[in-house]
């Protein structure tokens, strides 16, 4: 009774343990692919699955041999001497061969007819023999196909090309500065805000609150026309230009403060309301009890709401496009990534370490601080 | 760019400063005029006092009304009214934007597209996410596993995008597939495919990396909501000799109800909203099109102003009964309190 009783809990527990790993596995393993291949050699990414990235990859290639020209005589027979791949490169030769038919034909130190004449060697490294006994007179050089091993290459070129030529650095900047001031620039807004709707008592706060719960979830979508051709007959009237930082960190402002405000005023209704009387009561204002007392005790809500809001905005794409557009002075990582997935479809070397870059940051953000975000989520949807 | 950064540091100076400016200002000003010292007779001061405490909570709240009118109200009304114009905002064309959607085999297809995100997403991302939380709370290294499968919250959707895009890459016939999916397909026997292209398959695709991205939020809020599934109905429960699965479909399930209605809702609303995925993956072709991305697209490509106003209020009408619930929800509380 006991043993059978003790089994079945050891098995669901096994059961537990493997489920949950599975699950782990699958929720991990494409970040880790993206990693991975990140900081793979493009040329191998390019031909074989990152789960390979720690054996050696097997690949075609082919080489021109040099021209007639390029002989030398050695002992009355004439010979091409040369390397198919930089030898320092750690490659290995596995077979070789005159045509692509061919290509398994020679063994590393076999010697092969040429067309032209002669025969050719090539050693594991990579260096070739091509030995004639009558002068070579060929006036193109001759293909050797040869199949090489190439040893696994970890490297961050990768990362250093997007930076640089893909222009990802820039972004990388572009992104911090749209993120920072609409982060930090909704907090206090709201806080106040938040303040008179939970210790304050005026006509309408009930109003007020339940727009604010309604505003929660209204589409961004139904804000960005009207807005859009309010920022172009603004910059039509003063001659400015419709889109740039100032108006996109209004935008994000406005656009964090409903969360930010529900957030803060239910975090600021739970604080105690004998201590808020009681400094009422000792003819302290409401200014004062707000900025003394009310704002240090929110720092836990205020954390919160300042990492929703970094990671949204850092991530948000759509509010980017309309308030930013693409131009090379303030295009946002979001919509370079976009744009490479666009024009670069094919270059995961690129693509991968382009989207590591931008996903690095709010990592960084959500790991260090995952404890404030999860009390804002559960202050946000726990009713 | 050194002059990007130092403005944007600037900004953020500004804008603290000028919002202490404003507050302390108008806060300051309202004492000021409003005096109410010894020398101010007792009706008069406690008519100021009056007064004074009626305009406070208003000063708090001016700015942030201003912004939310000005970038959330206003253009609900604006975009409502767009919807009936044509394509430059000029002149009034009636529903004829609406009965074009109606028509339009693009549009038929976002809807039913959109309705299967509705279906499917919310309720995925939050079966799963329960079935983490209820596992991984009984493990030693449970909290791991949530921070593992929380992360890609993190993660922007353009990023996930890349990710699984890699995941369903395809290197067309006889090439070495490096996309995973691909490589477990082929090593089972089976024929690599370009699946971003595969009709009705591709849609479910796209919704896995929202469902990817939902389950942590799912899990983590309903993971705290089981914690607090009182231990005497438990303890009662086991002691009536009711067995895992009673316990959890008949005492821990009715429990966290509520709190799974707001994950459900939540996760709604987000698949309404979400258009990176789609624009990111497929830009709406193989039968992909969902409104949101169908709305940016006449937006930006399109450049009506009408029919992508029209599109937004289609979207705007599928939130309605969330918000119009969670208003209810709120004004409830309201009232407890």
């Amino acid at each position: 009774m006991i043993s059978a009783a003790f089994r079945r809990f050891s098995l669901g527990r096994a059961a537990a343990h493997m489920a949950l790993l599975a699950f782990v596995i699958i929720w991990t393993l494409p970040t880790a692919g993206l990693l991975i291949s990140s900081l793979r050699d493009k040329d191998q990414l390019a031909i074989s699955g990152w789960w390979t990235a720690l054996t050696t990859t097997q690949r075609n290639e082919v080489v021109r041999l040099p021209k007639a020209d390029a002989q030398v005589k050695e002992n009355n027979r004439f010979v091409i001497r040369g390397e198919l791949f930089d030898s320092g490169s750690g490659r290995t030769l596995t077979s070789f061969g005159t045509s692509v038919q061919t290509i398994g034909e020679g063994l590393p130190g076999d010697f092969l007819p040429m067309r032209d004449g002669g025969e050719i060697s090539v050693s594991i490294s990579g260096a070739y023999e091509w030995i004639s006994d009558q002068p070579l007179t060929h006036t193109r050089g001759p293909r050797v196909f040869f199949n090489v091993g190439i040893p696994p290459r970890f490297t961050f070129e990768n990362y250093v090309e997007v930076m640089k030529s893909e222009g990802i650095g820039r972004s990388f900047i572009n992104s911090f500065t749209v993120t920072i001031p609409a982060t930090i620039i909704p907090i206090l807004i709201a806080a106040f805000a938040a303040y008179a709707l939970a210790w304050m008592s005026f006509p309408g706060r009930g109003w007020i609150v339940a727009v604010i719960v309604g505003l929660l979830v209204v589409p961004l979508q139904m804000s960005l026309i009207p807005l859009l051709r309010m920022y172009n007959g603004i910059a039509g009237f003063t001659g400015g230009e419709a889109r740039g930082y100032l108006g996109i960190w209004l935008a994000h402002t406005a656009f964090g403060l409903p969360l930010a405000i529900y957030l803060l005023r239910n975090y600021m209704v739970g604080l105690p309301r004998e201590i808020m009387e009681s400094a009422r009561i000792d003819g302290a204002s409401h200014f004062k009890i707000f900025t003394t007392m009310v704002l240090p005790l929110s720092f836990p809500a205020l954390a919160s709401f300042a990492i929703f809001q970094f990671l949204w905005v850092w991530n948000d794409l759509l509010v980017a496009t309309v308030f930013l557009g693409s131009s090379e002075k303030t295009i946002v990582l979001t919509a370079r990534l976009r744009e490479l997935l666009g024009s670069r479809g094919d270059n995961w070397e690129i693509l991968t370490s382009g989207a590591f870059i931008s996903i690095i940051v709010p990592l960084i953000v959500f790991f260090s601080l995952q404890r404030y975000f999860v009390r804002g989520l559960l202050a946000g949807s726990v009713k | 760019m050194f002059e990007q950064v130092a403005g944007a540091a600037f900004t953020v100076l500004i804008g603290v400063a000028a919002a202490l400016a404003y507050f302390w200002g108008s806060n300051w000003l309202l004492d000021k005029f409003l005096l109410t010292g010894d020398d101010v007779p007792g009706p008069k001061a406690v008519r100021r006092d009056k007064t004074r405490s009626s305009i406070r909570p208003w000063l708090f709240l001016a700015p942030a009304l201003l912004f939310l009118s000005t970038y959330l109200v206003y253009p609900v009304f604006a975009t409502i009214w767009y919807s009936m114009l044509d394509s430059n905002a000029q002149n009034f064309v009636g529903f004829s934007n609406y009965t074009w959607a109606f028509n339009n085999p693009d549009f038929l297809q976002s809807l039913y597209n959109n309705f299967l995100w509705l279906l499917i997403v919310p309720a995925a991302s939050t079966a799963l996410g329960l079935l983490i939380a209820v596992i991984s709370d009984r493990l030693w290294w449970g909290n791991i596993a949530k921070s593992l499968i929380f992360m890609p919250m993190a993660i922007s959707f353009v990023g996930a995008s890349v990710i699984w895009k890699f995941v369903y890459d395809y290197r067309g016939v006889g090439a070495e597939q490096i996309g995973i999916i691909n490589a477990i397909v082929q090593a089972l026997g089976f024929e690599a495919q370009a699946w971003i292209s595969v009709s009705g398959l591709n849609s479910i695709l796209l919704m896995i990396i929202l469902i990817w991205i939902e389950v942590g939020f799912a899990m983590v809020i309903l993971s705290a909501a089981l914690r607090g599934v009182s231990e005497e109905t438990l303890e009662a429960a086991k002691i009536d000799g009711a067995n895992e699965f009673q316990i959890f479909f008949s005492i821990m399930i009715p429990q966290i109800m509520p709190t799974i209605i707001v994950v459900w809702t939540t996760i709604t609303i987000k698949v309404l909203k979400v258009f990176d995925i789609i624009l990111a993956m497929t830009n709406g072709q193989w039968d992909t099109q969902v409104l949101a991305n169908m709305m940016f697209d006449w937006m930006f490509r399109g450049n009506d102003f009408g029919r992508s106003s029209t599109i937004a209020i289609v979207i705007m009408l599928a939130v309605m009964p969330i918000m119009i619930w969670n208003i209810r929800q709120a004004n409830k509380e309201e009232g407890t309190r």
